[in-house]
């Protein structure tokens, strides 16, 4: 039977399936940051369960952690007792953690990676529902909550309903300026956020095989804004090159050995999938979000949509509250609408080709009076060579704030957050009511649309710069 | 976890769709290291006026109607957005034991049921109808019975409804997922040396 890249890894995976109730599967990989963990340690303790393969296992701190003044005590009790309780954590169960003094801290879906902790074929869980970025490597990764912590903690598995699969096929060429978020949110215009609910995407198509890695993770980063749990791009050359010689990543005779197989991952020819997607990359203009749901996006050069212009009752709804919670008007030209605020970060665009795309727009320009910028590298491997091709300069000569890594304005749990009636160019991946802020308003974008709008104060048609 | 039992309680209305986990329960307090205590959070932005204290009136779960309630009727796509387990444990630590939607995102839904909660499927009509019902009648109670797969409400809107017969021994018996998985142990350990020798740079 010819089969797809999804099936064969749930193939090699399968572990048993008792009559009547799900079937197991194995885990390879299992990331873990402070937030989700915590109570999944706990429930091993209360059981008097242990870590069952601790070497599966990579942690970090990433959601409250500080993005300045690292070396001052955090200011937050209760944040500062879940970074310390997850030392502790870590520290007896044997695993490896890089705690924020470490050179190697990030945020988790940037820190891995760059390791090489995971590979083509694997599955790779993590309590966070961005951990569909590693299907980037063709690995099946996704997002789980804190009981399935402890349970693959505990068990090296989980129970899981198989998935239907999706194609989503994005053929073309992306015109200049346009990039991997903007295919990411392109996506989940086009499918909705629920689209993709009980599916596993698959990415393919030029458009996509264009992309470096960096950018097939963004675009993999978002698959759950469309409602699927995990998304993947085949492995390729360039995904070997990236994994090859990373600390992780298989050596000598075991890479040959590895190589082989993960060239035995890719789709049969003629496997189906239950549904298939498809987007000209072409078409696809810079995108901005107008709503409060990733799904309510339009091009830099569109407008904003009047409630009527939606046939359907639901989303007719839900466009007359966003326009309500976002403090805007229909037909309001996306680049008429002014920002407080400028974000560069995040697991979705805080890799350093984000900041690369960033600099080459923020380049000689100045931070429009009245706008806040920050750049947030996603890790300080991320820092470090950014700083060593000049991009902290760049942003620093146009007025951004340089700062440390950690998710910070993505989901503001570290104090880095808008304030009530702020409005955001954000390269995060959620613009939900509060996300960023009670009461913030944000604006999802490409880290060059981002850069742009800083320097104008309002968003801009970046594919009309030259 | 609790076995879930036939009960019959008040149902509560609330007709959003893609209500996300960030509403349920906003990130200011995802930062305990406990299980308990998400309850007084729940929907906390929507909940509570801006000095984060006195209840929002206009808010629906603030109508004295629906003191009490343990059934949720919710709109689409329930539950999107992130991960966070805190999602189901704020809402079961409020009183709630049963959220009734036409859909609900992935990794929500699967948290629900590690949490003793009910999330029951329904067909627009059949949500619909609910919604009306409840509309009409703030404050009419369903009875709930997982065992026959029955909702039963006053006005006679009631249906059966299907469910996975795994999730639902389990909802029944509070078994502990975990005990049931490792009653595979050995299975899993075979498995493992298994995939240990086909891919050796696992564990290298």
């Amino acid at each position: 039977m010819k089969k797809t890249m999804y099936e064969k890894i749930w193939d090699s995976h399968f572990v048993h399936q008792e009559p009547g109730q799900a079937p197991l599967l194995f885990v390879d990989r299992h990331l873990m940051h402070e937030v989700t963990s915590p109570q999944a340690f706990e429930g091993l303790r209360i059981a008097n369960r242990k870590v069952r393969n601790p070497h599966s296992i990579l942690a970090t701190m990433d959601h409250c952690v500080p993005t300045k003044d690292r070396d001052l005590p955090i200011a937050d009790p209760i944040a500062k007792k879940q970074i310390e309780t997850m030392a502790v954590n870590c520290e007896e169960n044997g695993l490896n953690l890089y705690d924020m003094e470490s050179p190697e801290n990030g945020v988790i879906h940037i820190v891995v990676p760059e390791h090489g902790f995971v590979h083509p074929g694997m599955v790779v869980v993590c309590g966070d529902s961005h951990t569909a970025t590693h299907g980037a490597f063709g690995a099946l990764a996704f997002g789980i909550g804190t009981s399935e912590v402890e349970h693959v903690m505990a068990t090296q598995t989980l129970p899981q309903q198989k998935s239907k699969t999706m194609l989503v096929q994005v053929d073309g060429v992306l015109s200049k300026h346009c990039t991997a978020k903007d295919i990411a949110l392109a996506i989940v215009g086009k499918t909705g956020t629920a689209g993709g609910t009980g599916y596993v995407i698959e990415y393919a198509g030029e458009a996509i095989t264009a992309l470096s890695m960096e950018g097939r993770m963004t675009v993999c980063n978002m698959a759950i804004e469309a409602g699927a749990r995990a998304g993947m791009v085949a492995p390729d050359e360039k995904t070997y090159a990236f994994l090859q010689g990373k600390e992780f990543a298989p050596k000598g005779e075991a890479w040959s050995q590895a190589l082989a197989y993960w060239k035995s991952l890719l789709t049969d020819e003629g496997a189906s999938y239950d549904t298939i997607v498809t987007l000209n990359a072409a078409e696809i203009a810079p995108q901005v979000t107008w709503g409060t749901s990733p799904e309510q996006v339009v091009g830099a050069n569109g407008v904003v949509p009047a409630p009527d212009t939606f046939a359907d009752a639901g989303k007719r709804l839900a466009c007359e509250g966003a326009l309500k919670y976002m403090d805007l008007q229909p037909n309001t030209k996306m680049t008429d609408i002014k920002i407080d605020y400028a974000f560069i970060g995040s697991c979705t665009n805080g890799r350093i080709e984000d900041f690369r795309a960033a600099a080459t727009v923020a380049k000689g320009t100045k931070v429009a009076p009245g706008v806040t910028a920050i750049a947030v590298p996603g890790s300080y491997n991320v820092k470090l060579q950014a700083e060593k091709e000049g991009l902290d300069k760049i942003f620093k000569d146009a007025g951004w704030e340089w700062r440390d890594p950690g998710c910070s304005m993505c989901l503001a749990m570290n104090g880095d957050e808008l304030k009530d009636g702020q409005r955001c160019a954000s390269t995060s991946n959620r613009n939900f009511e509060g996300r960023q802020g009670k009461g913030g308003r944000t604006h999802l974008v490409s880290p060059a649309m981002a850069a742009a709008a800083a320097a104008a104060g309002h968003f801009v048609d970046i594919s009309k710069l030259g | 976890m609790e076995p879930y039992k036939k009960h019959e309680s008040i149902a509560a209305l609330m007709n959003r769709n893609n209500v996300d986990t960030d509403q349920i329960i906003p990130k200011q307090f995802l930062k305990r290291v406990e299980r308990s205590g998400f309850g007084v959070h729940l929907f906390h932005d929507w909940r509570y006026n801006n000095d984060g204290v006195t209840e929002n009136p206009s808010f629906e779960l603030n109508n004295p109607a629906f003191k009490g309630a343990k059934v949720l009727v919710a709109g689409d796509n329930f539950g999107c957005g992130s991960s966070r387990e805190h999602a189901p444990w704020a809402i079961a630590d409020f009183g709630f034991n049963t959220i009734i939607s036409t859909s609900y995102a992935d990794i929500f839904y699967n948290n629900c049921f590690k949490n003793g909660i009910l999330a029951i499927k329904v067909t627009q009509a059949q949500s619909d109808a609910l919604m009306q019902e409840i509309a009409a009648n703030e404050g009419a109670k369903f009875i709930i019975d997982l065992e026959n797969q029955d909702v039963i409400t006053p006005a006679g809107n009631g249906f059966k409804f299907e469910i996975d017969p795994f999730r639902k021994d389990n909802m029944l018996s509070g078994l502990d997922d975990i005990g049931l998985t490792l009653k595979h142990e050995d299975k899993i350990t075979t498995f493992e040396q298994q995939h240990k020798q086909r891919h050796p740079w696992l564990w290298s």
